[in-house]
């Protein structure tokens, strides 16, 4: 399958990319790694006259520590985060990324791309979501930083203005004690998730001091599950407490029925993945090395 | 729709061999690899970035190539199955997947093939669930997959005593 044709831009800076874009106009868009983008494009959903490409750009894949948060490139890959150590001081963002479609769309795909394209099933943002995280911007008019909350607005539609890119994306260390875990049910790797859910919490022996819930492909963005939240928070992990957080996250889940369940099906899918999530984070809390892996069909 | 589009120059190099070449920036890598180069071992099978027959190494890392234009390979080296094979002689992931029966029709075997050889280029003793994971991106309509998951444990065994 033939991409419409285009006029190919090679971007030597994040600052050149943004020139370009405003120059460009409205049917310019950036290439990432092309895992979402180059897809659309054969499939003639997508049909930009220009594309800017930002692989060459030196010094824009990176995972850093710095100042208390982890710091990672716009064109940092899924693959590089997985394989990180220091990324892996929060096993959450190890569970997401080792957990993203296959190799090779992992060799290719990059955090700055997932975000920007606000897929409603991307795992990203559901998990980034469960921590303090920022997305820094940069236009025209130089950098600002939009709390992740406040940066995806819909499905397939952020913040960004046209002109403006993903120029790099911090998350806070959490505090001791914490625990999270991330888990997707998926009917085969290159397929997005049936349904997801990520919990990360902290705890202060059996009590939780703060919980954070997000549900992903349940809705038309990511959901924070406030109430399946407060349901923990401050109280005993039990039985019943978790009961109450699982009800909690099955009510506010909004599914649509598609190839890949009915809603019911999403719904008690999520569920699960809740409960299971929260007896991971528990024990990832009190320090134990738990591997969390998605669940196929 | 633009007008005239401009190509592209670019240099990479294929299998070891350098080669300049001039591409329409829509062109796909897999399409450089098997119309302009000739290399047809690279099969394209789903085109929409699911089955991974079209699976190549760029600078070793395992990547879909029905899913990258070829401009973004520039100043790459890319290894197709045509690049596995030294004098004559088949490689040891190649001469596992026959002796394993590894195959059947053979349409899947060249992805898998360099899927197994970005696992094996960094993990040397690979368990059953990463070598699972390694070929999560690949289908194989024919084998049911177990002798493909054996010939890849072979493989590791037999590059193992060759180190
Ligand atoms: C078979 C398959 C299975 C997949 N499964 C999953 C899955 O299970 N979970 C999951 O989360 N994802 C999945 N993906 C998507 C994958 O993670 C993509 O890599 C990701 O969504 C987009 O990232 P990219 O770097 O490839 O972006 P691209 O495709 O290059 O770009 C996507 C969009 O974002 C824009 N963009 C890119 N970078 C920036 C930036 N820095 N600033 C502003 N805008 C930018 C582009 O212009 C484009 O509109 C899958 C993809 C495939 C092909
Ligand atoms: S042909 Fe490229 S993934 Fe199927
Ligand atoms: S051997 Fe026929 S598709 Fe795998």
């Amino acid at each position: 399958m033939y991409p419409r044709a285009f006029h190919y831009h090679r971007a030597g800076s994040l600052q050149e990319a943004v020139t370009m874009l405003s120059q460009l106009g409205d049917d310019a868009k950036l290439l990432a790694g092309g895992q979402s983008l180059i897809p659309l494009m054969k499939l003639r959903f997508a049909n930009p006259a220009h594309l800017v490409d930002l692989n060459f750009v030196s010094g824009t894949s990176y995972i850093k520590e710095e100042n208390g948060s982890l710091l990672f490139g716009p064109l940092t890959r899924h693959a590089e985060i997985e394989n990180s150590a220091l990324a892996a001081k929060i096993p959450i963002l190890h569970d997401c990324a080792a957990g993203i479609a296959d190799v090779q769309v992992r060799n290719r795909g990059t955090i700055g791309g997932s975000l920007a394209e606000a897929d409603p099933s991307g795992d990203w943002a559901v998990v980034l979501m469960t921590l303090s995280t920022d997305v820094r911007c940069l236009g025209r008019n130089g950098q600002r930083t939009v709390a992740l909350n406040s940066f995806i607005k819909d499905a397939y539609t952020t913040e960004l203005a046209h002109d403006e890119l993903v120029s790099e994306v911090t998350v806070k260390m959490p505090p001791k004690g914490s625990g999270g875990a991330y888990l997707a049910f998926k009917r085969a790797a290159p397929v997005y998730p049936t349904a997801s859910a990520a919990v990360q919490l902290t705890m202060e022996g059996d009590t939780c001091k703060d919980a954070a819930i997000a549900l992903g492909c349940v809705g038309l963005t990511a959901i924070k599950a406030t109430d399946a939240e407060a349901a923990l928070r401050g109280k005993a992990v039990t039985e019943k407490s978790v009961a109450a957080a699982v009800e909690a996250a099955r009510t506010v889940a909004d599914p649509q029925p598609d190839m890949r369940g009915s809603a019911d099906y999403k719904r008690t899918l999520v569920g699960a993945l809740v409960k299971r999530a929260i007896a991971a984070a528990v024990r990832r809390a009190r320090g134990e090395q738990v591997e969390v892996n998605h669940l196929y069909a | 729709m633009p007008e005239t589009i401009e190509k592209v120059s670019i240099q990479l190099k294929v299998n070891g061999k350098s080669h300049s070449v001039s591409v329409e920036p829509r062109t796909l890598l897999v399409e450089l690899l098997r119309e302009h180069l000739d290399l047809t071992g690279t099969h394209v099978g789903c085109d929409t970035t699911y089955c991974g027959a079209c699976t190549v190494l760029m600078n070793g890392a395992a990547v879909k190539s029905c899913t990258m234009f070829a401009v973004q390979a520039d100043g790459a080296e890319i290894t197709t199955v045509e690049g596995l094979e030294k004098d004559g002689q088949l490689h040891p992931i190649q001469r596992a997947f026959g002796d394993a029966y590894g195959l059947q029709c053979g349409y899947c075997t060249p992805g898998f093939m360099l899927s197994a050889m970005q696992l094996l280029a960094h993990n040397q003793q690979p368990s059953d669930h990463d070598i699972r994971k390694a070929i999560a991106g690949n289908t194989c309509r024919c084998t049911g997959y177990q002798n493909i998951f054996k010939a890849i444990q072979l493989a590791a065994q037999n590059m193992k005593g060759a180190r």
